[in-house]
């Protein structure tokens, strides 16, 4: 049974006073997350990843299609006793304690009263505020509020977590201790499902990704997949300052420093390249072919439709 | 199920306590200890009738200001910060979450009306030295305030379930309004013709019927209540009030969370 199973899911919000408009922040997702992954969900601004979130919480409704969460319906209170949230930017009753919040929480998702307290601190202590817990929420930072969030989502232990941007907001030290964190459920068996435009984050930490762009969905798969997939590009060194015309011909984008030249050129590119140098008489330094990142696929997946259709 | 209205219900408590809303008992002390005293020349009778009349109305007043201006944020603040986000991604449904806020409010009014209460009856003695037989009636008249503010309550609820504060707040007071003069309207309609008749009427009946619950001025005056109009009232706030809550639940179950 997968974790999570989107089924055409669509959003079309109304907006304007006035003259009310459609605009279209979901179209028909489908997506299936399996057990046991840390799966990102990737795109730029606007893309609809917290539509996508809130629409899987039950928080809006939507517009067509239907999803599953761990085999249930996601108006199901017993699958919601089983996952996490945590929302982009959280905020939360400033006038609680971190852990009467915590507390409150606890009792909403059925953590029996026996174990709360020590379940808050354990978890108030995972995610490194182990000393402010007495303190009012009002005098928290972005950071610890953020930090609060990712608490309130792994309190009720749960198999399933959701999380809208899990790093933003934190320091460096934050932004690792949450990827170790990540990593540590998925080790303990949970699926984490997250959001996120950091590509590094998600090119370390992923199982899978998926790539979502102006509410469509542009790929999904392994990083490495998706990564070779975008056509390879080596780079050539050679000693001197000339860059010969026809080397520009083959589509070469050429460095000069100092008495050495940098030439990154397609793959295939490579044989002719060499050849040309050889005729040229140019003494050749190194060949190392460049690996795609994340980001080459993003962004190739961020052009228009047709050109990336064009390309491949 | 009902554990998590529970929960609810005793959260809303305590944030109203912590927004030193019990903050108003102070001003209401003040208000009545100040007239028992200023009363205290005139005859006994005079002065009775003076902390009756003045105590309820400030008891019911109070009320109803503290029921409005909590009522209308109850639903909306929190879209509004969007600390429902975490609440509702829980097993919550929407109903139990709108149910456990009518019961947090409705609880607040009534710890606030009991300890007013107890100024009331306090200043009762201090005036007359000792309690009376009629005095009973006031606890009647304690018992209809706090129907009307269930009824405000679910009211501001419900408009808090769709509509900004300010407008809730502006909706809400009109009521009250209206509804503590629904006699008149009532009266206005038996007497009105053709489509004002109509009119007169539809409003009469849709408005909360504070009239019949407001019964300051005859226990003032020593006058009993009859045991009908406490059954009436009775009946009459609690499908008002549930018929309201129904009404947010609707309006809330089907709404997006922005
Ligand atoms: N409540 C709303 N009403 C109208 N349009 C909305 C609403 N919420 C989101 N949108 C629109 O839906 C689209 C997707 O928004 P969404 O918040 O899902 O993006 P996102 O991928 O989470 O972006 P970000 O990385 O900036 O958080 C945007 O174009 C946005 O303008
Ligand atoms: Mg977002």
């Amino acid at each position: 049974m997968p974790a999570i199973e989107i089924l055409g899911l669509e959003k079309t919000y109304t907006v304007g006073f006035w003259r009310k408009r459609p605009k279209q922040a979901l179209k028909s997702l489908h997506l299936t997350v399996e057990e046991g992954e840390i799966f990102g969900f990737l795109g730029p601004n606007g893309a609809g990843k917290t539509t996508t979130l809130k629409l899987l919480m039950g928080l809006v409704f939507p517009s067509a299609g239907s999803a599953r969460i761990l085999g249930m319906t996601i108006d199901d209170p017993r699958m919601k006793a089983q996952i996490g949230f945590l929302p982009e930017q959280p905020y939360f009753y400033d006038y609680l304690t971190a852990r009467e919040l915590l507390d409150y929480y606890g009792q909403l998702s059925g953590v029996d009263a026996s174990i709360r307290s020590r379940r808050v601190d354990a978890v108030l202590h995972r995610v490194g505020l182990p000393d402010v817990g007495d303190v009012q929420l009002r005098k928290f930072s972005k950071g610890m509020l953020q930090r609060v969030g990712i608490a309130q989502a792994i309190l009720h232990d749960p198999k399933l977590v959701f999380f809208d941007e899990p790093m933003s907001g934190l320091d460096p030290m934050g932004r690792r201790e949450v990827r170790d964190l990540m990593e540590q459920l998925k080790h303990e068996g949970k699926t984490v499902f997250f959001s996120t435009h950091i590509l590094s984050d998600a090119e370390a930490l992923c199982d899978r990704v998926a790539i979502i762009h102006q509410g469509e969905l542009r790929g999904v798969g392994a990083v490495a997949d998706l990564t070779s997939s975008v056509h390879g590009q080596v780079e050539l060194v050679w000693q001197g300052t000339a860059v010969p015309a026809s080397m520009r011909g083959l589509g070469a984008e050429c460095h000069v420093t100092g008495d050495t030249v940098r030439a990154v050129l397609p793959e295939d590119k490579q044989d002719a390249a060499i050849e040309i140098l050889r005729r040229e008489r140019l003494r050749l330094i190194s060949v190392t072919p460049v690996r795609a990142s994340l980001e080459d696929y993003f962004v190739q997946k961020l052009q228009p439709a047709v050109s990336v259709g064009a390309r491949s | 199920m009902s554990t998590r209205i529970g929960h609810i219900a005793a959260n809303t408590f305590r944030e109203a306590v912590r927004d030193r809303v019990l903050y108003n008992l102070i001003a209401f002390a003040l208000l009545l200890s100040g007239a028992a005293i200023l009363v205290g020349q005139i005859s006994i009778d005079i002065e009775r009738l003076v902390v009756i009349n003045l105590g309820l109305t400030a008891v019911s007043l109070f009320g109803i200001v503290i029921a409005i201006f909590i009522g209308i944020g109850l639903v909306s603040k929190e879209i509004e910060k969007r600390t429902l986000y975490t609440v509702l991604s829980r097993p919550v449904r929407r109903w139990e979450f709108i149910v456990g806020k009518f019961f947090g409010l409705a609880g607040t009014l009534f710890v606030n009306t009991f300890l007013m209460a107890i100024g009331v009856f306090g200043a009762l003695l201090y005036v007359s030295r000792h309690f009376q037989r009629a005095d009973a009636w006031v606890l009647v008249a304690l018992y209809f305030i706090i129907l009307e503010f269930v009824i405000i309550t679910a009211l501001a609820l419900l408009f808090s379930s769709f509509s900004s504060p300010l407008l809730s707040a502006v909706f809400a007071f009109a009521l009250f309004v209206i509804g503590s003069f629904s006699e008149d309207l009532r009266g206005f309609a038996a007497i009105a013709h053709g489509v004002t008749h109509w009119l007169a009427t539809g409003a009469a009946y849709l408005v909360p019927n504070f009239s019949a619950l407001n019964v300051i001025s005859s226990v003032a005056h020593q006058q009993p209540i009859s045991g009908h109009l406490i059954l009436y009232n009775t009946a009459y706030a609690l499908i008002y009030a549930t018929m309201a809550l129904c009404g947010a639940v609707v309006i809330f179950e089907h709404r997006d969370l922005k």
